[in-house]
């Protein structure tokens, strides 16, 4: 998804654009994913300065007629609280999301069922985000990199940069050298790796994520629906499992539950355990679920660094070559601000986020000299 | 929607079972009484209400029909085998418990509530292949098996005037009972060209033991003249609201022919269904027709310990083959317990290599015919779940970078719906391939076979999961 907006916006300032993947289009933790906007599980920063200006860039793709190929929803998103205590972090959370720019709305326990009619009896009360949006992610991708008109050179795998007198030339990859000008490295997870071929440190780490897919229901869910207690789970860094789910429906039918998160490596095997957190968890917002069939389940890998935040910006080592990667549960919904950052970067123009943040080079000073 | 159940196993309660056997079909009934007999407390788990699987399906009681005993040839072992797991104080037969999933060590997740075993015996038969021509979505197009099923199951014939085709031995058979239950059989193709098809329309045998219900049909077939003839498939579907004709040709399209009929039964011949077993971690091995079976050694173990597969699961050879098969791998838990080296005898492995070796020689015999994707039209579904036509499988392929079956999938929903992809999998995995003259990805095949949850489950009944970790 990452690659896909970059080139989007690369071609879009001019730049002649060739996408290199080793797989399929939407292969790696973007086909694995919910495609979520969301803005409010955001505290102020950086990110949600990110989050602001992608949901801007988002309905602007919608504007070009671009997002019914990717099934763009502004639905806006419902945070209900079950406690009196959780709905009280929930006001001072949202308070200062404010602040920051974030439309939020407190919506009173006896009004919850104009939203959501389905919802469980004895809520405490909730916030109505009306920017959070929806896409589905693997379309988001394809149709933007088609809509993009680079090159896209697929089956590809990069294995080394093309380096000469400290700029980078190209890439070298298993089906020969492709030459540039600029590189960007957005391979997700893998970025790492990538980073390393140029003296640089990207420590990357996975952390797992597993979404519940009930049966194709009529439209009883209306919003994204999730409980206060996300809000917390997100910013931690907590190995053990965590999950609030968030329940969605899609244009399609089926209901979406997810994500559970967590970090236990690259392992695929199934945790019933998280698979039964997200059921009762969804269940306790919507009882009605409890009798739905869940079909199936999938479970993806999102990339992340120490600190929450993706890298985005010029490699220190390298001239020309630029990462675009680390954006955890967000890379979906955080994509076309990022690929608009790298394309004004390309250009050594202003961005209009500020990228400081976002600096790459900022993990190269833990490394420990060999 | 499903219902929940609120009951959890009553025999399951705090107790492990030695062996939990899944599926009640010819495999699973054998290899659940040779346990048994052997000493050992089996669970026989089986989603649906009856004994006996897709080959002794036999109609509820009170349903009848004259012609109804000869749907089935070998009925005295059906009562043989049936009244060995009935009368067994050993075994508890779980009807109506549909496994979603099965956790090593083993935990049998049902619909129902967990169930604990020792071992586990994987024997959930086989699924039905099929690819899709225009016209293939008109009420009146059946299965083969399907049409089979139906017969067997609730004494209904499909249609009045009926045409056979696809592929593989299960044809016959289906021909033959559809005859037999008094339709008019106006012909049977068999998409591969065999010579000599309509005088032995089965392998001469050097082994004169009746290997397939499927040599004793031919006879019938003569008998009731079904004309038999092979190169030929069917390549559209015609009618309104319901099916009026089928246009049968060679694969070329080449000898194209319309024969008014009012039910059509096609099938390109069955998979494994081993979704249980892959997502568990048994390995698997591709066949020579693009399924994917288990990998099994001698005694029908699979690679993973205490996990057997019996049947239809180790690749399609049919009900001797499954019968033998369960009688193995019943006598090997039993002697694997009792730590005795004496598993099962080697008469037993001898026929079982023998019929294993047969199914090898039909399967090799009817491939599906590659020219099938020739025959479909932009607006023919591919996938009839979520009713994705063959335009946007095309659409991901060549326009949006979709270079394997998972990919197409996700840009088009094909295999998302009701089926999971058991429908269309193998036609998805086919037309990933940009150049149709390519066989599909092994990893496309393989991906075709796996399901992460084998059946779907109520939500309630994994949240019960969590309730209870607390
Ligand atoms: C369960 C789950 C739920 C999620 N829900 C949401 C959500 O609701 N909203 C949201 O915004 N985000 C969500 N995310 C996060 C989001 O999916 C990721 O942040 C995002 O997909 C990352 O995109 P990417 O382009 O950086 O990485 P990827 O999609 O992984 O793309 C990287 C690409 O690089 C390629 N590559 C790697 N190495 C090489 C090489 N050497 N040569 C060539 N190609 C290479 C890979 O093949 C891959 O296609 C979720 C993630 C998970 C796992
Ligand atoms: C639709 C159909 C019709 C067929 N008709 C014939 C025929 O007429 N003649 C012929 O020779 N061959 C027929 N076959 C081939 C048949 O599969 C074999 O001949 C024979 O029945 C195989 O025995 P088995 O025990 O391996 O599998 P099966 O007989 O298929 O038994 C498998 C059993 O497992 C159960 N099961 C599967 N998954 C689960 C789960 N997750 N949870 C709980 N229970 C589960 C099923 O309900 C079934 O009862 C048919 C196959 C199919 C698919």
């Amino acid at each position: 998804m990452v690659g896909a907006a970059c080139a989007f916006h690369l071609a879009r300032a001019g730049c002649s654009v060739t996408v290199v993947d080793r797989g399929a289009v939407a292969g790696g933790t973007s086909g694995a994913g919910e495609g979520n906007l969301l803005v409010s599980d955001k505290e102020p920063g950086p990110e949600l300065d990110l989050a602001l200006r992608s949901q801007e860039l988002w309905r602007e793709l919608d504007a070009q007629g671009l997002g019914e190929g990717f099934e763009y929803e502004a639905k806006g998103g419902l945070v209900v609280a079950f406690t009196a205590a959780d709905l009280s972090a929930l006001r001072t959370f949202a308070a200062t999301q404010r602040d920051a720019g974030v439309l939020a709305e407190e919506v009173a326990a006896e009004r919850l069922s104009e939203f959501e009619p389905h919802l469980a009896p004895g809520v405490a009360g909730g916030f109505w985000y009306p920017q959070d949006a929806q896409v589905m992610p693997a379309l988001a991708a394809a149709r933007l990199l088609r809509a993009s008109g680079a090159e896209v050179r697929l089956g590809s795998t990069v294995t080394g940069l093309a380096v000469s007198g400290g700029a980078v030339r190209g890439v070298r990859t298993t089906r020969g050298e492709i030459p540039a000008r600029y590189v960007v490295n957005a391979a997700g997870l893998w970025s790492g790796a990538l980073a390393e071929l140029a003296g640089s440190r990207l420590p990357m780490q996975p952390r797992r994520g597993f979404v519940l897919v009930t049966e194709p229901l009529p439209p009883l869910i209306r919003h994204k629906v999730y409980s206060a207690a996300y809000v917390s789970d997100v910013a931690s860094s907590d190995a053990a499992l965590q999950s609030s789910g968030v329940v969605e429906g899609t244009p399609s039918g089926p209901v979406l539950i997810g994500a559970s998160r967590e970090r236990v490596g690259l392992d695929r095997t199934p945790s019933y355990d998280a698979l039964g957190r997200l059921a009762a968890q969804a269940a306790e917002l919507f009882p009605f679920l409890e009798r739905v069939a869940v079909q199936r389940y999938y479970c993806g890998f999102r990339p992340y660094l120490p600190d929450h935040l993706p890298a985005i910006g010029p490699d220190a080592h390298v001239a020309g070559l630029f990462h675009a990667a680390g954006h955890e549960g967000a890379g979906i919904g955080l994509a076309p601000a990022t690929g608009e950052m790298i394309a004004a970067l390309v250009a050594g123009e202003k961005t209009v986020v500020d990228a400081a943040p976002f600096r790459p080079e900022r993990f190269y000073s833990e490394e420990a000299q060999p | 929607m499903t219902a929940v159940a609120d009951t959890v196993a009553e025999s399951a309660a705090g107790n492990r079972y030695d062996v939990a056997v899944i599926g009640a079909g010819p495999a699973g009934m054998a290899a659940a009484a040779a346990a048994a007999e052997n000493g050992l407390h089996v669970a026989l788990i089986e989603g649906g209400r009856q004994l006996g699987g897709q080959y002794f399906r036999h109609p509820a009681p009170g349903l009848n029909e004259p012609w109804a005993s000869q749907l089935h040839h070998g009925w005295s072992r059906f009562e043989t085998l049936a009244t060995r797991v009935e009368t067994s104080s050993r075994i508890d037969v779980l009807f109506e418990h549909q496994v979603w999933a099965v956790e090593a060590g083993f935990n049998i997740l049902t619909d129902r509530g967990p169930i604990a075993a020792a071992h586990v015996v994987l024997a959930t038969g086989s699924y039905e292949r099929v690819v899709p021509f225009p016209g293939w979505d008109l009420p009146g197009v059946f299965t083969a098996g399907g049409a089979q099923a139906l017969l067997k199951g609730n004494l209904v014939l499909p249609g009045r005037r009926v045409v056979v085709a696809g592929t593989g031995p299960l044809l016959l058979p289906v021909a033959a009972s559809l005859s037999v239950a008094g339709a008019k059989v106006l012909g049977l193709f068999e998409a591969n060209h065999i010579r000599g098809y309509a005088k032995h329309p089965l392998p001469l045998l050097k082994n004169p033991a009746k290997l397939l219900e499927g040599a004793d049909f031919a006879r019938q077939f003569l008998r009731a003249r079904v004309p038999l003839r092979s190169g030929l498939m069917v390549v559209e579907a015609q009618g309104t609201d319901a099916l009026e004709a089928v246009i049968v040709a060679r694969p070329d399209g080449t000898h194209r022919r319309r024969i008014a009929c009012d039910a059509l039964a096609v099938g390109y011949g069955l998979a494994p269904q081993i979704d249980l077993a892959l997502t568990l971690g048994c390995e698997h091995k591709l066949l020579t027709d693009g399924t994917v079976a288990l990998r099994v050694d001698t005694n029908q173990r699979t690679s993973l310990p205490g996990c057997y597969a019996v049947g239809e699961t180790a690749g399609i050879a049919g009900v001797e083959s499954a019968l033998v098969e369960g009688e193995i791998a019943g006598l090997a838990v039993a002697a694997g317990v009792a730590k005795s080296r004496n598993g099962s005898p080697a008469a037993l492995r001898r026929r079982r290599d023998r019929l294993r070796a047969f199914a090898d020689v039909l399967r090799a015999r009817h491939p599906v015919p590659p020219a099938w994707r020739d025959h479909l039209a932009p607006d023919t579904l591919v996938c009839r779940c979520e009713e994705v036509p063959a335009r946007a499988v095309a659409e991901a392929v060549e326009d949006l970078g979709a270079t394997d079956a998972r990919t197409v999938k996700l840009l088009t929903r094909a295999g998302m719906g009701w089926c999971q992809g058991r429908v269309c999998g193998y036609a998805v995995a086919c037309l990933a391939r940009r150049d149709p003259t390519e066989p599909p990805n092994p990893a496309d095949l393989l991906a075709a076979a796996k399901r992460p949850l084998a059946r779907p489950v109520p939500l309630g009944v994994l949240a019960e999961q969590d309730r209870r970790n607390k």
